[in-house]
């Protein structure tokens, strides 16, 4: 790997510490969508992935000085924000019918 | 000139008939297919005076181009017609005696179901054999070919609940196949060597080259279209096909199985003269084949019971004679007899027709006789056609056979006088049926109800008829019948060799004496006949136990029939079963395909297992597979 120019941000952190960051933030939220059972903690980990895959693309954006980055980003935050919407929406309606948040309760599709 | 409208009137009349003709009643589906070919006569006798066909003129092809086909690098064909005088005389015949039979049918088919689908499948005909007579290069000529074909298929089969009614159309259809094969093989030969399909520049290169002594590519060529002639024109080895053929309604057999279709071949000869004139060999064995064919057929002719056997195989005999015609270089007078046939064998079958509609459906000659006073002027018109088949001076037979006999003189000998034979053979089988029709005493049972033996019938009269007893024919069967009783004396003096002198050198030069010879035993024939059949019938009888052997040959039809099941067709369908069927269908193709689907089936099973419905595996085998991949790619140290 070559190693990557040290730019500072703000001259303060190091660039690739936001990187760094940001797969923390993804392992985090790929950890908890794959091993928690309540449907919300599920959907919170969606958008933790998301906003981890915001923050790289900011960082970029900042870095290669191109604004590229923050356009996506907007639109996986509106994305996010329709998602959150209709997500909850489900969320409540399954609560409303089943009286459980467990993810593994809700299975009626398989078979 | 708009030569294409002679075809499409009569594909108009059977697109409207073939969609709507069930819907439509009786009168209207006549009138749409009588007036197709009404209009399509009319126009052809229009442009062929415009042309100045009637009056001297036409000495060059006319020709119209309507738009590319094919166009492959310089390889073209077009579809274009061209019209000169051969193609009048086919055009003149095929809408001339065509609309004749479209109007007989009318009378003859009255009492029939599927009376539109009839008519239909007959301006269909009408249709492929136009476009046949007119197609200006080969490939247009073997669309009409095959098309005149299918619809002989169609018609043959037309009683298609009698079982042997769609084996004969499947043996005529099949038996045509091995002839095209090798129609098929002419025309790739002709492409490959002229680089064109067009009659014109084929036959302007031919001119340029020597007459091939051994054998070359246009021997090759010549012999190839002859083995597609003697599919579609019923000649040896390839007749077999056409008695089984009267299994269809009788204005088919008269229109398709002696008027026109059969003669395609013939016509399709006689425009390929000139690649026939630089190859002696293939002109011989054309020669040899027709004289054969002539010979053979009317032996087998002598002796059948069958009204409509009879005159089947007395055409596949005076196909023969054209075929001499055309094999001794007389193409002229070969295209003459096509005419004159055109003329007396499609009233032969359709005053057979007549008979048969009289006698409700009743063909078997043994069961007939003593009908003269009955129906007289179907008696008289038939009298009229075996006169003129016998060749009896002034009729139209006389002038064409007399012509090809001439040529054949003077090509060789032998041949002109197994012609002879051959001519004495005619009108004494022709006569023979004559007589046990009409004179004697009647011997059939028309008051039982006839539920003939249905092999080889063609089945008309199945339905209840509606009227009893023997009777006329009405108006609209027998005035057809008159006029061609009319042109069947009088035809020959249309002398078609004068008129397509321009085409074909006429040939001249045989003496005198050999029209003598052809009258006589000609008129010998008709003695005979009349000393066998109304003098002494007791005379065959004895002929026929003294000469038994020959007799059951003849009788039987040289087992030809027997000889090729024997040979073609029992092998073949022992190979279907045994190897195409057991082998090759069930173990290789079944065992690929259902391979296959074992194979498939087998890897599903497992790859199954991996769909589990939960998201969360999903999502692992995503998270996994994208670690795999990086871990890769950071291995390998190329982000």
């Amino acid at each position: 790997m070559p190693p990557l120019p040290q730019l500072s941000l703000s001259g303060v952190v190091p660039f690739n510490w936001y990187l760094i960051l940001s797969v923390i933030l993804f392992a985090l939220g790929v950890a908890g969508f794959l091993f928690r059972r309540n449907i919300i903690t599920v959907f919170m980990s969606i958008e933790l992935m998301l906003n981890a895959v915001n923050l790289t693309f900011i960082s970029f954006s900042y870095k290669m000085n191109q604004n590229d980055g923050h356009i996506f980003s907007f639109f996986v935050m509106v994305v996010a924000a329709a998602e959150a919407a209709v997500g909850l929406a489900i969320i409540l309606t399954v609560f409303k019918n089943r009286q459980t948040l467990e993810i593994d309760e809700v299975s009626s599709l398989k078979n | 000139m708009q030569l294409w409208l002679i075809p499409l009137l009569p594909l108009a009349g059977f697109l409207l008939n073939g969609v709507f003709g069930r819907k439509l009643s009786k009168p209207v589906v006549n009138a749409i297919a009588v007036g197709s070919v009404l209009l399509s006569f009319l126009w052809v006798l229009k442009t062929l005076n415009a042309l100045g066909a009637f009056s001297g003129g036409l000495e060059e092809a006319y020709k119209e181009h309507y738009f590319t086909w094919i166009q492959s690098g310089t390889f073209n064909i077009g579809v274009d017609f061209a019209v000169d005088r051969l193609t009048a005389i086919w055009l003149m015949i095929v809408t001339g005696v065509g609309l004749l039979i479209h109007i007989y049918a009318v009378g003859y088919m009255a009492h029939e179901s599927g009376y539109y689908r009839f008519f239909a499948y007959l301006n269909l005909f009408m249709f492929f054999m136009l476009v046949l007579v007119l197609g200006a290069n080969y490939l247009l000529l073997f669309v009409g070919w095959e098309g005149v074909g299918l619809c002989s298929y169609l018609l043959i089969g037309f009683y298609f609940l009698e079982k042997f009614a769609t084996d004969a159309g499947n043996k005529a259809f099949i038996v045509n196949r091995i002839g095209d094969f090798g129609f098929v093989l002419a025309v790739f030969l002709i492409g490959n060597h002229f680089k064109t399909l067009d009659f014109a520049s084929v036959f302007a290169q031919v001119k340029t080259m020597p007459v091939e002594a051994n054998i070359g590519w246009i021997t090759a060529i010549g012999l190839l279209l002859l083995l597609g002639a003697t599919g579609k024109s019923a000649q040896i080895p390839l007749y077999v096909w056409l008695p089984d053929a009267m299994a269809g309604p009788t204005p088919v057999s008269a229109l398709i199985h002696a008027a026109t279709m059969v003669t395609a071949g013939i016509y399709m000869i006689a425009r390929s003269a000139e690649l026939y004139l630089h190859s002696s060999m293939a002109l011989d064995v054309v020669a040899i084949i027709g004289i054969a064919t002539a010979f053979v057929a009317a032996t087998i002719g002598l002796c059948q019971t069958d009204i409509k056997k009879v005159f089947a195989y007395s055409t596949v005999s005076q196909l023969g004679y054209m075929f001499v015609g055309l094999g001794t270089g007389a193409f002229s007078a070969g295209v003459w007899h096509v005419m004159t046939h055109a003329f007396f064998k499609a009233l032969l079958f359709l005053g057979a027709g007549s008979v048969i509609h009289a006698l409700s459906g009743e063909q078997d000659l043994r069961k007939m006789g003593g009908l003269a006073k009955k129906i007289p002027i179907t008696c008289i018109v038939l009298f009229c056609a075996g006169v003129a088949i016998a060749g009896v001076p002034f009729t139209s037979g006389h002038y064409s056979k007399d012509a090809i006999l001439e040529a054949a003189y003077l090509h060789a000998p032998w041949m002109y006088w197994i012609g002879v034979v051959t001519a004495g053979m005619t009108a004494f089988y022709v006569f023979r049926a004559l007589f046990l029709c009409f004179f004697g005493e009647y011997r059939g049972d028309l008051q039982d109800s006839h539920g003939h033996d249905a092999h080889g019938h063609d089945a008309h009269g199945h339905d209840a008829h509606g009227h009893g007893g023997i009777h006329e024919s009405p108006p609209v069967m027998w005035i057809p019948l008159a006029i061609l009783a009319l042109l069947s004396l009088g035809g020959g003096f249309i002398n078609i060799p004068q008129y397509l002198e321009p085409m074909f050198k006429p040939v001249e030069g045989a003496p005198e004496w050999l029209g003598y010879i052809a009258i006589a035993v000609g008129l010998g024939g008709i003695g005979l006949a009349a000393l066998f059949y109304l003098v002494s019938p007791a005379i065959p009888e004895a002929l026929a136990s003294t000469f038994a052997t020959p007799y059951r040959w003849i009788l039987n039809k040289y087992f030809v029939d027997e000889f090729y099941d024997a040979t073609v067709v029992e092998p073949m369908i022992d190979g279907s079963r045994v190897f195409l069927w057991r082998v090759a269908d069930a173990r290789i193709v079944d065992g690929a395909v259902n391979g296959a689907g074992t194979v498939a089936r087998s890897v599903g099973s497992l790859l199954r297992l991996a769909q589990s419905g939960y998201i969360r595996n999903y999502a692992a085998w995503v998270v996994g597979g994208s670690i795999l991949v990086i871990a890769y790619m950071g291995l390998r140290g190329s982000f």
